[in-house]
C-alpha cells in the first residue's frame, strides 16, 4: 500500500499488521476476539478473512496462556504479535511479560531473542468503565528487557508498528484507544521511524511540553492556545519510552530552559517522574525553573463522569506553564 | 497397586500380572545406565553444595526413572522444557552436566545453548515454562514440523494457573505436548493433600479433554511405554497427553530445607524401599541381562561422570561484569551503554 489515504488509527494499525504480514511469513496475530470478529476495536479486521486461521486466530480467553504461547513460538522461530484486549486486562499476563518476555534473552546470553509484540490499548477519555482506561506504562517501563513504545499519531502507529514487529527484542506496544478511530492522513510508504527516537512535533522558544501517547495531543493544543496568549511553547513527542531518548529530549529543555511533562498515568512513581528526573540531571544548569509535571492524580482511574476532573487538560497543563517562574525572566 | 496407575516392574523386580511386555531388554538396559549416572549426578551435586562449591541444588533423587525416560523416548529435534529439580533429565538429554550446574553455581542463568540442545532453560517460576512448551509446539505444527515437545512439571505446579492455561491452550490447538508430572507428594513443604482434592493429578486431563495417564513414577519401564505412546500420538497430530508420574522426592526441597519439619522418617524409609534403580536392577538381574561387568562399566561411567563434574565445578570461572549489559537488548540502549561504562570505570579505578 503506498500514498497517504485518511486512516483512523486503527485502520493504520490494521495496515501494519497487513504490511507485515505480506512481508514477512512468520508474522502471526492472536489474542481474544481478534479472529472472525476482528477484535473489539476491529484492528484486526479482516486479517483472519485475508490469511487464513493460521495467521489471525483466536485463543482461550487467558491472557497468561496467550503472552506463555507468544514465548514458545517465538522461541521456535515466529513473530508472534498478540493482542490483550485492554490495559487492565493484560495483568494476568504479567508474569510472562516480566519473567520470560523481559529476560529470556539475557537468561539465554543473547541466543534465545524473543521477537514479538504485545499490543496494548490504553489509556483513558473514552468514557469507559472500570478496568478498561488504566495507563499502565510504568510497570513494563521498569521491566529491563522490554522496549515500550506508544504512538500519538496514525502515521506512527503505522510506522511504528512496523518498526517493533521488525525488533529482534520484544515490545510492548501501547495504543491510546481515545485515538482509535480519530481520522488523519497516513502515508504507509514513508520510511519506517526508528524506535528509540522521539519527535519534536512543534518547535518552541519559551518553554517545552514532553508528552507521549494520547497526551502529545494535550500539550499540542495547550501549546496553541499559548500561542494566543503570546507565549511560544515546544512538544517534545517520546514516541519511546523505553529505549529513552534523552539526546532529543535535553536538546529542546537546554534551549527553552523551561519544561513540563504531560501524561495521563498516576504521577508517583511514574515514567513522567522519570522524565523529571533525567531532565533536571542533566539540564540542571540550563533550567530558569523547576521542571513540572502535570499527570493524573494518584487515584484509580475514575468513574466515566469523573475523568474530565482527572486528566490532564489543556487548563492544568497551562497553570503549569504559568508557574515556571517566568517573573524572574 | 493403585487403581488405575500403569506399572510394568513390581518393587521385587518381577513383571507386574497383565501389564504386558515390557520394552526390550537392551532399551531397559540403556535406561539403567543411565539411571546409574543420573543418580549420581544428583549425589555429586549434593557433595558439591556441602563443600560450598554450589550455592543450592534442588535433587531429584528417587524420580531418577522419570528423569531419563523424559528424555530418552525423544528425537533430537524435540524440546524438552525443565524445572529447576531436572538437571539430571537435562543432562540425560546430552548437555553437558558442567554447564547445567553453572547457574547453581550463581554464573549465570543458564549455562547451557537452549537451541543447540533443543532444551529450554531451567524454569525457576513454578509452571510458567508450560505455555512456552505449548507455543514451541502450535509454531511447529503451523510450521509444518513434526516436532515434539516434553513438558515437565510437578505436583505443586498443577495448582497454578499456566498449568492449567497450558493444558487447555494445548488441547485446543491439538498441540504436540506431553505434560509430565512428576508427582513427588510435596511442594516445599504442603503435600499433595493441600494441591489437590481431584481424584489424581491425571484425572485433571478430563476436563481439558486429553488423554491423561497416571504411571508408576519409580517404573523405568512402564515411564518408557506410556510417555513413548504419548510422543507417538504428539507427532502423528494426536494432540497433547497429561500423565501423572507417581514418585517421591527422597531428599529435602533443596539443602536449604529442612524436611524434618513436616513428614517423618518411616514415609521416606517406604520410598527409599521402592526406588527405580533397585527396581530395575532386580528385573535385569533376574533376567540375567545384567552382567557384572555391565554394572562395573556404569559404576566407572559414573565415577567418570562425577570426577567431571567436580572437576568443572572446582574450576573457578571468573564472571564477567560486562555480561550484565550484554544481552538485556539486541543493540544495548544508550543508558546501559553509559551505565557499563560507569561500571568498568569504577572498576579500573578499584583494581589500579
Amino acid at each position: 500500500m503506498t500514498g497517504a489515504r485518511k486512516r483512523t488509527m486503527a485502520q493504520a494499525i490494521n495496515d501494519a499488521l497487513r504490511d507485515a504480514m505480506d512481508a514477512d511469513g512468520t508474522v502471526v496475530v492472536f489474542g481474544e476476539d481478534v479472529g472472525p470478529l476482528g477484535g473489539v476495536f476491529r484492528v484486526t479486521d479482516g486479517l483472519t478473512r485475508d490469511f487464513g486461521e493460521q495467521r489471525c486466530f483466536d485463543t482461550p480467553l487467558a491472557e497468561s496462556g496467550i503472552v506463555g504461547l507468544a514465548v514458545g513460538m517465538a522461541i521456535n522461530g515466529l513473530r508472534p504479535v498478540v493482542e490483550m484486549q485492554f490495559d487492565a486486562f493484560a495483568y494476568p499476563a504479567f508474569e510472562q511479560v516480566v519473567s520470560h518476555v523481559a529476560k529470556f534473552a539475557n537468561r539465554t546470553r543473547g541466543r534465545v531473542r524473543l521477537p514479538l509484540v504485545i499490543r496494548i490499548p490504553y489509556a483513558g477519555g473514552i468514557g469507559g468503565v472500570e478496568h478498561h482506561c488504566d495507563s499502565s506504562e510504568a510497570y513494563y517501563a521498569h521491566t529491563p528487557g522490554l522496549t515500550v513504545v506508544t504512538p500519538a499519531t496514525n502515521a506512527d502507529a503505522y510506522g511504528l508498528l512496523r518498526a517493533a514487529i521488525e525488533l529482534p527484542d520484544p515490545v510492548v506496544f501501547l495504543e491510546p484507544k481515545k485515538h482509535y478511530f480519530h481520522t488523519e492522513e497516513v502515508d504507509s510508504a514513508v520510511a519506517v521511524p526508528p524506535i528509540g527516537r522521539a519527535v519534536v512535533r512543534r518547535a518552541g522558544r519559551d518553554a517545552t511540553l514532553i508528552a507521549y501517547g494520547p497526551s502529545v495531543a494535550v500539550a499540542l493544543s495547550a501549546a496553541e492556545q499559548a500561542a494566543t496568549e503570546g507565549r511560544d511553547l515546544g512538544v517534545v513527542d517520546l514516541r519511546s519510552i523505553v529505549p529513552f531518548d534523552d539526546e532529543t529530549v535535553c536538546a529542546e529543555v537546554r534551549r527553552t530552559g523551561r519544561a513540563v511533562v504531560v501524561a495521563e498515568a498516576p504521577g508517583f512513581a511514574s515514567v513522567a517522574a522519570e522524565v523529571v528526573a533525567r531532565v533536571t540531571e542533566r539540564c540542571f544548569h540550563h533550567l530558569e525553573a523547576p521542571v513540572r509535571r502535570v499527570t493524573g492524580f494518584d487515584v484509580p482511574y475514575p468513574p466515566p463522569k469523573l475523568e474530565k476532573h482527572y486528566l490532564p487538560g489543556v487548563d492544568r497543563v497551562l497553570d503549569a506553564v504559568d508557574e515556571l517562574q517566568w517573573d524572574a525572566a | 497397586m493403585e487403581t488405575g496407575t500403569v506399572r510394568f516392574i513390581e518393587r521385587d523386580g518381577g513383571l507386574a500380572p497383565g501389564a504386558g511386555a515390557p520394552p526390550p531388554t537392551a532399551e531397559l538396559l540403556a535406561g539403567y545406565r543411565a539411571m546409574v549416572l543420573a543418580r549420581r549426578l544428583n549425589e555429586q551435586a549434593g557433595a558439591l553444595v556441602r563443600q560450598g562449591r554450589l550455592a543450592v541444588y534442588p535433587s531429584s533423587r528417587g524420580q531418577e526413572a522419570c528423569q531419563v525416560a523424559a528424555v530418552s523416548v525423544l528425537e533430537a529435534r524435540d524440546w524438552l522444557f525443565p524445572t529447576y529439580r531436572d538437571a539430571a533429565a537435562i543432562a540425560a538429554r546430552g548437555v553437558d552436566p558442567v554447564e547445567v550446574l553453572t547457574m547453581l553455581r550463581g554464573d549465570r542463568h543458564c549455562g547451557y545453548d537452549p537451541v543447540a540442545h533443543r532444551v529450554a532453560p531451567q524454569a525457576t517460576p513454578l509452571a510458567t515454562q508450560l505455555p512456552h512448551a505449548v507455543g514451541v509446539g502450535h509454531a511447529a505444527r503451523l510450521k509444518g514440523e513434526d516436532t515434539v515437545v516434553m513438558a515437565l512439571c510437578g505436583d505443586g505446579a498443577t495448582s497454578e494457573g499456566d498449568f492449567h492455561e497450558a493444558c487447555n491452550f494445548a488441547a485446543v490447538f491439538a498441540a504436540p505436548v506431553v505434560f509430565l508430572v512428576q508427582n513427588n507428594k510435596y511442594a516445599i513443604s504442603v503435600p499433595l493433600a493441600r494441591q489437590s482434592v481431584a481424584p489424581s493429578l491425571a484425572a485433571k486431563a478430563v476436563g481439558y479433554g486429553m488423554p491423561g495417564v497416571r504411571v508408576d513414577g519409580n517404573d523405568l519401564a512402564a515411564l518408557t511405554v506410556v510417555l513413548g505412546e504419548a510422543v507417538r500420538r504428539a507427532r502423528e497430530g494426536g494432540g497433547p497427553t497429561l500423565v501423572e508420574a507417581d514418585t517421591y522426592r527422597v531428599e529435602a526441597h533443596t539443602n536449604a530445607d529442612d524436611a524434618s519439619r513436616y513428614r517423618d522418617d518411616d514415609e521416606v524409609a517406604e520410598w527409599v524401599r521402592r526406588d527405580p534403580l533397585l527396581r530395575l536392577r532386580a528385573h535385569l538381574l533376574a533376567e540375567g541381562a545384567l552382567t557384572d561387568a555391565l554394572e562395573a562399566e556404569c559404576a566407572a561411567a559414573a565415577e567418570e561422570l562425577a570426577a567431571r563434574v567436580r572437576d568443572g565445578m572446582n574450576r573457578e570461572r571468573a564472571a564477567d561484569p560486562d555480561e550484565m549489559f550484554a544481552h538485556v537488548y539486541a543493540t544495548p540502549t544508550a543508558q546501559l551503554v553509559e551505565q557499563r561504562a560507569g561500571l568498568r570505570a569504577e572498576l579500573e579505578l578499584e583494581g589500579s
